[in-house]
């Protein structure tokens, strides 16, 4: 049994070796980094973190990432909740073959798309606002949120729906009042994956923003001046990109493992 | 069972004109360049099928796609074994359950371009941690600008790095849905570790595996940002993916005609081989169904 326990830790060292390299590293001057090799800040310095703090251009790019991702979050779910109902209790004409082109959008390489994107969302007044990056990751989470809570419905007996309209319940009164409620903990593991997705994803949201919405992925590029990278800035960026995600991952921890199996199991 | 009701449209309608404006659109504006040649200005001139004629031609074309389809199987040979082995030795409760899922779906949650950006620094000949172990104590020559060789390992150990724990946490959550009982029946028939897992385990893992893999295989074939990041498709065009190759054809040199051309050929790869998982897995279900 002790045996077995030294495969997921040496895998989890592995995974934040990488991690550790990046926080230690934004916490070195831009000149140690250059100087040579040191496993530890040997100079101590949270000067990244400071000019990320107080520099607009840097912060509004945490802000704005912030901003479409809840928009897109907010938004998937709430039309996913009725057509993943709809998919997990009844029958309708081209249910399977609907069911299969949302998936396939899933698959769409966003390469493919960035261009159009671009000319879609400047054709229709929306380039460089929030709403549109939400817009365009609905692309990809909207599938994704119908396909995650179809698999949670799917394991709620279709009984239940059945004695709350026996019961004289309205259908709108019953999903919010009783359905919601026992399928929470899919919501919210759908939301934890439409912020994640939306989250990690930028090639879209960089095509689709010039000033006003500009996400935090573009302004890191800020950091390759003429002088050569600005290291220690970058890694600075970098760790914060990553405490959003391990926030909203703390909230949904007991239920990530069905989550990832989109209910199925 | 489920019942027939037309009705239900209505439910699925707004997720229809949600997704049909990003996808039907778009897709419209790329059929349209790929069928024609333009110079700018909006003159836009009647090409027919040449530039499909071009793109399935050009070797260029070809060596990408092998790069991407060497890239894919790669991935999924190391990723999906390994995430077995990694759930199949993990605790199954307590304490550090959580611990465990939540370190492992950090990586997952890190922006791509951030990925690129870390295994970047990571990689380092002198001053990262990675390059450093391997050229100054291990005394390996390692150089990914230089050698293709280090930079394909680098990528692949970087996917392995991002996305194995996917296959984790599936396969886990397979595992855990397995009820004690087998294994108590498992263990009176006498049964050894290798026939639990091929008689138990592994068929309770199928749907989740399969979901896994077709997941891990849209991703992979779709990867840009990360590679681009990290290597930015050289040394030389040696970690050229194939969507790495199409943002330089329609971005870099603005060749729209062969650009759309190739995304529809792409997408057309992609849509099947997924199809083909798909109706594996549906024709699975229908199985299990069956024996119910």
């Amino acid at each position: 049994m002790q045996k077995r326990s030294i495969i997921p830790i040496v895998y989890i060292v592995f995974l934040m070796l990488p991690i550790y390299w990046l926080v230690a590293m934004s916490f070195k001057t831009t000149n140690e980094i250059l100087a040579g090799f040191s496993l530890f800040p040997q100079t101590f310095t949270v000067e990244a973190y400071v000019t990320i703090f107080t520099d607009p251009s840097w912060y509004w790019g945490y802000i704005n990432s912030i901003l479409y991702v809840s928009l897109n979050t907010i938004i998937s779910v709430c039309v996913a909740l009725p057509a993943a109902y709809a998919f997990s209790r009844y029958r309708f004409l081209g249910d399977k073959q609907l069911f299969f082109w949302l998936l396939t959008n899933r698959m769409a390489p966003a390469a493919v798309f960035a261009l159009p994107f671009f000319q879609l969302y400047s054709a229709v007044g929306l380039f460089d606002t929030h709403l549109a990056v939400a817009l365009a990751h609905c692309l990809f989470n909207i599938p994704l949120a119908v396909w995650i809570l179809e698999g949670f419905m799917g394991g709620v007996p279709k009984e239940l729906d059945e004695t709350a309209y026996v019961d004289g319940y309205s259908f709108p009164h019953f999903f919010v009042k009783i359905f919601l409620p026992t399928i929470k903990a899919g919501v919210g593991v759908t939301a934890f994956f439409c912020f994640m997705f939306s989250w990690v994803e930028l090639l879209l949201a960089k095509t689709l923003t010039a000033v006003a919405a500009k996400p935090i992925a573009a302004t890191m590029t800020k950091t390759a001046s003429s002088a050569g990278y600005e290291l220690g800035l970058l890694a600075a960026a970098g760790t914060l990109t990553i405490v959003p995600g391990a926030i909203v991952i703390y909230f949904v921890r007991n239920y990530i493992a069905k989550g990832f199996a989109m209910g199925r199991v | 069972m489920k019942t027939e009701n037309q009705k239900a449209w209505f439910f699925v309608l707004p997720v229809l004109l949600l997704v049909a404006f990003n996808a039907i659109i778009p897709m419209m504006t790329v059929v349209n360049y790929s069928v024609q040649e333009t110079f700018g200005d909006n003159l836009f001139f009647w090409e027919g099928l040449t530039w499909f004629e071009q793109i399935l031609r050009s070797e260029r074309f070809h060596n990408a796609l092998g790069r991407q389809f060497l890239f894919t199987f790669l991935i999924l040979i190391i990723e999906v074994p390994l995430g077995i082995a990694i759930a199949l030795a993990m605790p199954r409760k307590g304490f550090w359950v959580p611990v465990c899922l939540v370190l492992m779906s950090l990586p997952m949650l890190i922006p791509w371009n951030v990925v690129g950006a870390m295994w970047n620094i990571f990689a380092l000949p002198d001053i990262g941690l990675l390059g450093y172990t391997l050229n100054h104590v291990l005394g390996i020559n390692y150089d990914m600008t230089q050698d293709p060789v280090a930079a394909w390992v680098t990528i692949i150990t970087m996917d392995v790095w991002h996305w194995t724990s996917l296959v984790v946490l599936l396969s886990y959550a397979g595992l855990v849905s397995i009820p004690e009982a087998y294994y108590q029946a498992a263990k009176i028939d006498g049964a050894s570790n290798w026939s639990v897992f091929r008689f138990i385990q592994l068929p309770k893992m199928k749907n989740v595996l399969t979901i896994a893999i077709l997941l891990r295989f849209m991703d992979s074939f779709n990867i840009y940002t990360e590679p681009f990041v990290l290597t930015g498709g050289g040394p030389g065009n040696s970690t050229t993916l194939l969507s790495i190759d199409l943002v330089k054809i329609a971005l870099g040199q603005f060749d729209l005609g062969p650009a759309a051309a190739m995304s529809l050929i792409y997408f057309a790869i992609t849509l099947l081989v997924s199809w083909l998982f798909y109706t594996l897995m549906n024709r699975e279900d229908l199985n299990t169904e069956g024996e119910r």
